[in-house]
């Protein structure tokens, strides 16, 4: 792939249903875009699996797979990286109430640890509440110059 | 592809083949109810094979926890066979590497029970 087709900008969105379904088309969007962009394997694999958690959080816990909410979602690329915008229509949260998956008390619960991947895989990451509701998530994945 | 799961006996171990994806949904449910049905009947020596696992998210990583609990509250034990770089990195990140008795090979894994 030419230098100019990577660095060219391009942007997708899509209205998705609160369905697994739509966990799995985003994180194909998002791995075929950063693909483009020239992010290697490694990355690809990060980006993807923070995509995934962030659809999981919007369907699941946000929109609760209500048929009738949709979770709003993006993804650009250009010269710099990828950008990733995941918004539900749920009741939103307090990123703060959440238990830290790493404390020794929490290392046995089955769930809680999908923040702290997109975190740990994600070069930056934003979260913020909607009016009325829901949330919207912001994951950025920095294009390194080789 | 979701995920395969084979289970074979070894001697008194239970050695459960699984491939492809634990995700959220049927990937992470089958391992659920495969464990499940083994603490259900009573196995007390369980080994998962992980070699073959391409892909695993936080729901998955939940299932091995729980299933890890689960096994040991029975009196049983349920350790790890070959993990990719992948999943060892992310049990490493989520500070599980240490929790889980984790083997590279079946023979050595099989003695260790």
């Amino acid at each position: 792939m030419s230098n100019q087709s990577r660095h060219e900008a391009e942007t997708v969105e899509r209205l998705l249903d609160s369905t697994l379904e739509s966990v799995d088309h985003a994180e194909e969007i998002c791995t075929g875009l950063a693909q483009r962009a020239g992010f290697e394997e490694d990355d690809l694999i990060k980006i993807g699996m923070a995509v995934r958690e962030s659809m999981v959080n919007a369907v699941v816990h946000g929109n609760r797979y209500n048929a009738n909410k949709k979770v709003h979602f993006s993804v650009s690329k250009n010269a710099q990286g990828l950008t990733v915008r995941i918004a539900d229509e749920g009741e939103g949260f307090e990123v703060d109430s959440l238990p830290d998956p790493l404390a020794e008390e929490n290392l046995f619960r089955s769930s809680g640890r999908g923040i702290f991947l997109i975190r740990s895989f994600m070069d930056e990451f934003q979260i913020r509440r909607l009016e009325p509701g829901g949330m919207e998530v912001t994951l950025v994945k920095h294009m390194v110059s080789k | 592809m979701s995920v395969k799961l084979n289970t074979r006996q070894v001697g008194d171990v239970s050695v459960v083949d699984v491939a492809g994806r634990i995700t959220l949904g049927e990937g992470s449910s089958a391992l659920r109810d495969a464990l499940r049905d083994m603490v259900a009947k009573n196995h007390k020596k369980i080994l998962l094979n992980l070699s073959d696992v391409s892909y695993i998210d936080s729901s998955g990583i939940g299932e091995l926890v729980s299933g890890f609990t689960s096994v040991t509250n029975s009196g049983g034990q349920l350790k790890l066979l070959g993990l990719t770089k992948r999943v060892k990195d992310l049990l490493q990140i989520t500070k599980l590497y240490t929790v889980f008795d984790v083997h590279e090979e079946e023979s050595s894994a099989i003695r260790s029970f």
